[in-house]
């Protein structure tokens, strides 16, 4: 980490590596054989050279983007309400073994249902699609969110606890110096899943929500990447569908990487090597 | 730089014609300036440097180094883990490594005991000790398993045949792993400070029950330790290694007849030989730590 | 590893000598009486009085707002009495409850797809994760096209999959297959690097060759991450199986829920709801008996450590 130098010594080491394009190759014959098999008719699928032409067409669609914003911002108000409500109440679970025996239970019966199962559910309670959209969005990170949170405070090192109790410590200082830190890297991993679920949760909640099969849903007011998908198969344009899944793609992919940045950052003690 | 090899110990001399016939036991190693570089040449990390000895055959051979010397590089290198990149190991005049082959190839002849243990705990404590003669298709499986529990019984370790080893205690896995290297009648037994996580208690009760196994089997031991008291008390030779880079410091013949047993500890020869060599180890512990090799 | 725990069987090893055995642990009968014993534990614990009160608490609250005080928002969502006499119903309202052969058709559509999908990804996905773990050349070829498909998520792939597929029953379950594939293939891969090397190299002093090692240590090795692998893989097959449901197809608990919605049957809707999550826990604590099952090894390993 010695600013430009280290990076470009850095970059020049992985493309120096076999092992990068050996990927690279590899990569490449992927793409190749899609557009061979997508031109020869073999499969009902739009070739990438197409797909990229639409991608650069629509990158000055206006409307494109704003798809994306739509999303992008049900899925950080669906994961930030998961955050805000599941790790309060996993820390509680991991502290009290009362709280934990009355709301464990419960949790572990609902959690078999899947998210977008409640989407119908959703719609009905919510008054507007967006909450409805959002609380789903919430459902599918909320639970892994939950059971890291559980899990981080459970695995710390019974020897801290002693060491704190021997040096003085009272209950509140005990979670606030051992608990609570102990328990931030699985909060990391929690929320790095986490927004991964959210994103598939939210692009299936938009599809069903807003142009499934069911019509009567809402019409075309929903918008987002999964309501583009959507509606881009029911308009035929198949490219679009590629660009649309390729963007969803993106769009997680950016999300989890700035999760992972963000919990290299506040857990320095586990990346001094 | 100031190394000196020992004149007059059979053992330093790396050009003394092989021990191979003595008493009927085969599996003399002959070192010979071996260098191990990990990481590229000029760059890299010189772990093992000229280091030139011998293990005799039927004999047990103790090496004694602080952690990180590079031992363990030795160890993998006549097992055939790890390549070396000069120099020659010889296993009975027959070629392990050297030039022209830089790794050795792992084979029964040479059986490593891990120093965490490597007791397959999917198979139980039967089917592991089975587990070499069934794949070298040596053995069938059924006589494998008799010989196994033969051998098993032999070690007192009967009635765990259908344990696996999660359910056993780490000592007991030790000495079943030793009977699962035996089972395939290895040249060389090669022990990776295997019973540095136990507790000194059960590593007394070890060390008899491996001089036992020993004045059994009379198998050549080529053992790794950081502790100069189980080198001694278990070693016909104790080779004293430098830090990093690693090689011979110093090599001490231990003249107390086997079999030995725990009185030996406090016999006036044992502390002799004690005195002898701390200063020589603790000189070497001092520099590895002085250069920040921390406990692996 | 675990060398703590087994400090004392020191004292055991001591005082019985080098020769010292251990007693064969008492299997069988033994196994019923434990198991009674930790249910009676549990009854003298304060667990089951305080999951009675969750539930209580949980269900309270459901029919409260809804049927009770009828909430504004809250009284338009089917109440738990509407619900649960809708299901036992032999005469049902919206014709559907435990007596119609409908609903055990919808449950044995979804169970059928889901089937289909988790042991098409399970015997496409082991293999390929262990190739993945165990040959570094092959994981450099392969491993970054997967890596580039994987972050587009399985239900992102409905439209194409409807496109690509003909009829409605091969693109629910390629959907469904996908997602159990990612994660059966990343956790047996995961599986095979978390297997300590001292195994391999062991296997490998004891004489084994290559595909030796490959079956008594690279496969038993990762068993535990491949199962943990198989219960995420049953999870999102269930997950992206709904979605694929609600889009498209007949029939099925997924489609059942969307119907119900449309046509104002509310409570049918619930129901559908519940039924998927029961089914959903029955398959995936099915794959962690077989687990259990296949891993006796590490069940006794852990009992040990649970004893000592």
């Amino acid at each position: 980490m010695q600013g430009a130098v280290g990076f470009a010594e850095r970059a020049g080491h992985i493309l120096l590596s076999a092992r990068f394009w050996r990927g690279t190759l590899a990569t490449a014959v992927f793409l190749l054989v899609w557009e061979a098999v997508a031109r020869a008719g073999l499969v009902r699928v739009p070739a990438p050279s197409s797909a990229l032409v639409t991608f650069n067409d629509l990158m000055r669609d206006p409307s494109f983007w704003f798809s994306w914003y739509l999303s992008t911002r049900r899925v950080f108000a669906g994961f930030l309400a998961a955050m805000l409500v599941g790790i309060p109440l996993g820390l509680g679970m991991a502290v009290s073994r009362i709280l934990y025996g009355i709301v464990f239970p419960v949790f572990e019966v609902l959690r078999p249902i899947p998210p977008l199962a409640w989407v119908p559910a959703a719609i009905i309670f919510w008054p507007t699609q967006e909450l409805s959209i959002m609380f789903v969005t919430f459902l599918g990170a909320f639970y892994t969110v939950v059971i890291n949170v559980i899990d981080g405070a459970q695995t710390i090192d019974l020897r801290y606890y002693q060491a704190a109790r021997s040096m003085g410590s009272s209950s509140w200082d005990i979670f606030r110096r051992i608990i609570l830190p102990g328990t931030v890297p699985s909060i990391v991993v929690g929320a790095t899943v986490g927004i991964g679920i959210a994103w598939a949760v939210v692009v299936a909640a938009e599809m069903i929500s807003g142009g499934g099969s069911v019509g009567s849903m809402g019409g075309a007011s929903g918008g987002g990447l999964g309501f583009f998908i959507w509606n881009s198969y029911v308009g035929g344009s198949y490219n679009q569908i590629v660009v649309g899944m390729i963007s969803i793609g993106i769009a997680g992919y950016i999300s989890s990487a700035l999760l992972r940045k963000l919990g290299e950052l506040v857990t320095p003690w586990l990346h001094e090597q | 730089m100031n190394y000196e090899p020992p004149r007059g110990s059979p053992i330093a001399d790396a050009r003394a014609p092989a021990l191979a016939a003595q008493g009927g036991c085969k599996g003399a190693i002959r070192i010979a300036n071996v260098v191990k570089i990990y990481g590229s040449e000029g760059a890299g990390v010189r772990a093992v440097d000229d280091c030139t000895f011998h293990v005799p055959a039927g004999k047990i051979t103790v090496v004694v180094g602080p952690s990180g010397c590079g031992k363990t590089t030795l160890l993998n290198a006549i097992a055939g883990f790890h390549s070396i990149t000069s120099g020659t190991i010889h296993l009975d005049d027959a070629l392990l490594c050297g030039p022209g082959r830089p790794k050795a190839d792992p084979g029964p002849d040479r059986i490593v005991v891990f120093q965490n243990g490597a007791l397959f705990p999917w198979k139980t404590i039967v089917e592991n000790v089975a587990f070499g003669p069934i794949v070298q298709g040596r053995l069938s499986r059924k006589a494998a398993f008799e010989k196994a529990r033969m051998m098993l019984a032999e070690t007192g370790l009967h009635n765990l045949e259908t344990n696996y080893p999660g359910e056993i205690s780490s000592g007991m896995r030790r000495r079943v792993e030793i009977a699962r290297a035996l089972m395939n009648d290895p040249k060389v037994l090669l022990l990776d400070e295997p019973y540095r996580a136990l507790d000194s208690l059960t590593k007394s009760v070890m060390h008899e029950a491996l001089l036992e196994t020993f004045d059994r089997n009379r198998v050549t031991i080529f053992f790794i330790t950081h502790d100069l008291e189980e080198a001694i008390f278990l070693g016909h030779h104790v080779v004293i290694m430098t830090t990093r880079p690693c090689r011979p410091k110093k090599i001490l013949t231990v003249d107390i007849p086997h079999p030995r047993d725990y009185s030996v500890l406090t016999a006036k020869r044992f502390r002799e030989y004690l005195d002898e060599t701390v200063e020589a180890v603790h000189e070497e512990a001092l520099k590895a730590f002085a250069a920040g090799e921390r406990e692996r | 590893m675990k060398e703590s725990a087994f400090a004392g069987d020191m004292n055991v090893a001591l005082a019985q000598g080098p020769t010292a055995v251990l007693a064969k642990p008492e299997r069988g009968p033994g196994r019923l009486e434990s198991s009674a014993y930790r249910m009676a534990q549990w009854l003298r614990s304060p667990r089951p009085y305080l999951m009675l009160i969750g539930f209580a608490l949980f269900l309270g609250f459901w029919y409260l707002t809804v049927e009770v005080w009828k909430l504004p928002r809250f009284s338009q969502m089917p109440g738990p009495t509407a619900v649960i006499t809708e299901w036992i119903n032999p005469d049902p309202i919206y014709g559907l409850s435990l007596y119609s052969p409908e609903y055990y058709q919808h449950i044995w559509v979804s169970t059928r797809r889901v089937l289909i999908a988790f042991l098409l990804a399970t015997a496409t996905g082991v293999p390929l994760g262990l190739l993945l773990g165990w040959s570094l050349r092959f994981k450099e070829y392969v491993f970054p096209v997967f890596e580039l498909l994987r972050p587009i998520p399985p239900l992102a792939w409905v439209p194409l999959a409807i496109i690509m597929f003909h009829g409605s029953e091969t693109p629910i379950i390629f959907l469904t297959f996908l997602a159990s594939f990612y994660a059966t293939t990343l956790n047996t891969m995961l599986g095979v690097e978390s297997i300590d090397v001292s195994f391999v190299r062991a296997a490998y002093c004891l004489g084994a060759k290559r595909r030796q090692v490959f079956w008594h240590v690279i496969v038993p090795g990762a068993m535990p991450f491949i199962f943990t692998g198989l219960q995420i893989s049953v999870g999102v097959a269930w997950f992206s199986l709904v979605a694929g449901e609600m889009v498209s197809g007949q029939y099925g608990l997924g489609y059942l829920i969307n119907t119900s919605y449309t046509m104002v049957q509310y409570p049918t809707m619930v129901i559908g709801m519940i039924t998927l999550g029961i089914v959903g826990y029955v398959t995936s604590a099915a794959v962690r008996v077989l687990g259990n099952y296949l891993m006796q090894w590490r069940a006794r390993e852990l009992a040990m450590g649970a004893e000592a």
